[in-house]
């Protein structure tokens, strides 16, 4: 194991490519081509917004303005969603690479993380423009933990990743299973309520959520005033992501020969 | 002369630097039969199978206890047939695949030209495609960059190169892969069953660079059904045969080895056939008391060549059995029993009948049908102005054929005896099949004893392919 993945580096240029393949290829042909991605979110923030400003105001407070605040919490989330759904069938779709070519097949997965890791930076213009409109309180020292958020994600939503991608081989219902999951997984992530407008029953089942302690690192940096006050949640995180990562890099390793016979 | 040579199997020390080295190698696969298509983790969960479902149920040895070497700059062509292990093979010297035991070395960069344009991303353009391949088969950017002309050159996609992969006919998507592949300048060429790339053109340009390859020292390992290939451009062959190795050496000796083991088991396959042809027959005897004008022919031969086409002609057996046909056997021109015999070559159609009680009135007819259901040739007795007199007990007519003047292909035999006025005594209809082999392809019917003749300024050359 840890052999191959000190191999890893080496295809460094093989991974470069192949995101700028796979982002490429998502804009030809369409017509708004990069900002069909966003449309997404966009929608999701149009109708939340019109929920909870216009129909239920009473379950945001704290979290004013509303559109800055949710748009925060989605971008991220939609980086992670996305790399899951993606990776769960990577495999698959990709069978022809890993039984015709000698191909490390955990580059799939990496390479699905990494573009939609992309796709989020290419959206993050669009959040400067909403924090210069809404005059979001930045502080310099906290936009520098910023880069460090993302590589927390980076790294648990590849653990992810790797597990999802390799237990679909073998388990092909996992991508509907998935879909429900994420569903239920948004709801239980502060990303359309503030964490602390939750009740308290309901904090301490957040606290479980990897993903909620990333949503607020994110908010506590560009939304929320005052100092980084997650740095302790996200640096337990880190230490969690790596093992989770060398885990689920075990568990692919060890399925690894399995797919050029199963995909 | 193959002294110098280095041997490719079962010398534990090659002269010369052995670029591939397969050593004990099996490889066996894994089956999932019980869930196969329709695994799903909630059916695991619910059954609490969850890691039983990850171990296999049965296995299937695609390759069993394999060594060999190839040394450096030798070209390897591997045959045998289908399901014989020569893809495994490929792939575990390609690293694609692990061998379950055993090792595989190999030295220097490996380009398998096993699935040609793998990886190719539809929506992109072909420039980008050549270069993510390239990368992918080990090249970098740059390399890429400085053969890209050359490639795009090869391929003869100069105008298409900027378009979509999406648009590419089959016929282009395979020249690109193929150009891509022989482009990374390996050191080790694999290939499998690729050159059937393009047109005639195309497939010279390949075979031209097989050539260079050979000539530059590199070391290829060839899997082809193409025996022609492995005798022209092979140093060595490699005769697979169930995942096991079942001869290796010069190429001549190992293809015509594989030749006759192959006429061997069709010639199995046709005495399987004709069996179970006979069986079911046997099993729906059509009585004569019913007759129709299809089972009381007037002469076999006018009526089969109605019937068109042999696959919907059924075979069949009906009669009264007044006399009855106890055995057919076709023999060859050493006498022996056979369903393959050479174009030219004799052939004895023995039938052995059986008549209880004493007849005056009787025809033997034979008739010969090929693939398409034509009557390539049909005769009786009768027409042959021979005259019954008696038939009783246990009796044996010969049709002796001096020339099976026949093209390739596979023939079905009808067999008869019947009354004069085509009442039948016992019928078998195409119950009887021989294959008839050739080294020339021609076409038509029936192959009729010819020479060419040439006068005034007109040379061939010696022909190369013959041995």
């Amino acid at each position: 194991m840890l052999h191959n993945l000190a191999q890893l580096p080496r295809y460094r240029g093989l991974i470069q490519s192949l995101v700028a393949r796979e982002l490429k290829a998502r804009y030809r042909g369409s017509v708004l081509g990069f900002f069909w991605s966003f449309i997404n979110p966009l929608t999701l923030l149009l109708i939340y917004t019109f929920v909870f400003k216009y129909v239920m105001p009473a379950a945001i407070k704290g979290a004013d303005p509303y559109p800055l605040f949710m748009f925060c919490g989605i971008l991220p989330w939609t980086w992670f969603a996305s790399s899951l759904t993606e990776s769960s069938g990577v495999l698959i779709s990709g069978g022809n690479l890993i039984k015709k070519v000698l191909f490390p097949a955990e580059i799939l997965p990496i390479v699905t993380v990494t573009a939609n890791m992309i796709h989020f930076f290419l959206a993050l213009p669009i959040l400067a423009v909403f924090l210069i409109v809404y005059k979001a309180p930045l502080t310099a020292g906290e936009l520098l933990c910023f880069p460090l958020v993302v590589a927390v994600q980076y790294l648990f939503t590849l653990g992810c990743a790797l597990i999802l991608s390799a237990l679909t081989v073998h388990f092909r219902d996992i991508k509907d299973i998935l879909s429900n999951v994420l569903t239920l997984w948004f709801f239980a992530t502060p990303i359309i309520y503030p964490y602390l407008g939750a009740p308290a029953i309901a904090t301490r089942f957040l606290n479980w959520n990897p993903m909620a302690h990333i949503v607020i690192s994110y908010q506590e940096i560009l939304f929320f005033q005052g100092p980084f006050g997650h740095w302790k949640w996200l640096a337990a995180l880190a230490v969690g992501s790596v093992l989770l990562f060398l885990g689920a890099y075990w568990i692919f390793d060890r399925l690894r020969d399995s797919f050029a016979e199963e995909v | 002369m193959a002294e110098d040579r280095g041997s490719i199997v079962g010398s534990p020390q090659p002269r010369l630097r052995a670029a591939i080295e397969v050593a004990r190698v099996s490889k066996i696969y894994r089956r999932f039969s019980h869930r196969k298509q329709f695994a799903t983790l909630k059916s695991a969960l619910l059954s609490r199978s969850l890691i039983k479902n990850l171990r296999p149920d049965e296995t299937f040895t695609a390759l069993n206890d394999v060594s060999l070497t190839v040394p450096k700059g030798r070209t390897l062509g591997v045959i045998g047939r289908n399901g014989s292990g020569k893809s495994t093979l490929l792939k575990l010297v390609a690293g694609i695949t692990k061998p379950s035991s055993g090792t595989v070395k190999v030295e220097g960069r490996i380009s398998a030209l096993i699935e040609l344009g793998a990886g190719f991303h539809p929506e992109i353009s072909g420039r980008e495609n050549v270069f993510i391949n390239g990368i992918m088969l080990g090249l970098t950017k740059r390399e890429v960059a400085e053969r890209f002309d050359e490639i795009v050159d090869f391929a003869e996609m100069k105008e298409f190169i900027e378009a979509p992969v999406k648009t590419y006919s089959s016929g282009m998507y395979m020249r690109l892969g193929f150009a891509v592949a022989i482009h990374v300048d390996p050191e080790v060429l694999l290939v499998d069953e690729v050159l059937a790339v393009g047109d005639e053109g195309f497939t010279h340009k390949c075979l031209d660079k097989f050539a260079e390859f050979k000539r530059r020292g590199k070391t290829i390992l060839l899997v082809t059904h193409s025996l022609s290939m492995v005798e022209r451009f092979c140093d060595e062959a490699l005769w697979l045969d169930a995942g096991r190795i079942k001869g290796s050496g010069d190429p001549k000796r190992i293809v015509g080895a594989y030749i006759t083991d192959v006429e061997r088991r069709e010639e199995h396959e046709l005495a399987a056939g004709d069996a179970r042809a006979r069986d079911s027959a046997d099993a729906t005897i059509v009585s004569p008391d019913e007759p129709s004008s299809a089972v009381l022919p007037d002469n076999p031969v006018e009526t089969a060549t109605a019937t068109g086409d042999m696959f919907r002609a059924a075979e069949g057996r009906w009669g009264s059995r007044e006399i009855e046909i106890t055995q057919v056997e076709l023999h060859g021109p050493d006498g022996a029993q056979g369903h393959v015999f050479q174009s030219g070559d004799s052939l004895d159609v023995r039938i052995r009948m059986r008549a209880p009680l004493p007849i005056d009135d009787f025809v033997v007819g034979v008739g010969i049908f090929n693939a398409e259901g034509t009557c390539c040739y049909g005769t009786n007795t009768y027409i042959e102005d021979l005259t019954p007199d008696s038939i009783h007990g246990d009796t044996e007519a010969v049709f002796a054929i001096e020339a099976l003047d026949l093209i390739e292909g596979t023939y079905k035999v009808d067999v008869a005896i019947h009354k004069i006025d085509g009442y039948p005594y016992d019928y078998h209809r195409l119950l009887y099949t021989f294959r008839v082999k050739s080294r020339a392809k021609d076409v038509g019917i029936y192959r009729p004893r010819h020479a060419w003749r040439f006068s005034g300024a007109m040379r061939f050359k010696k022909s190369q392919a013959e041995p």
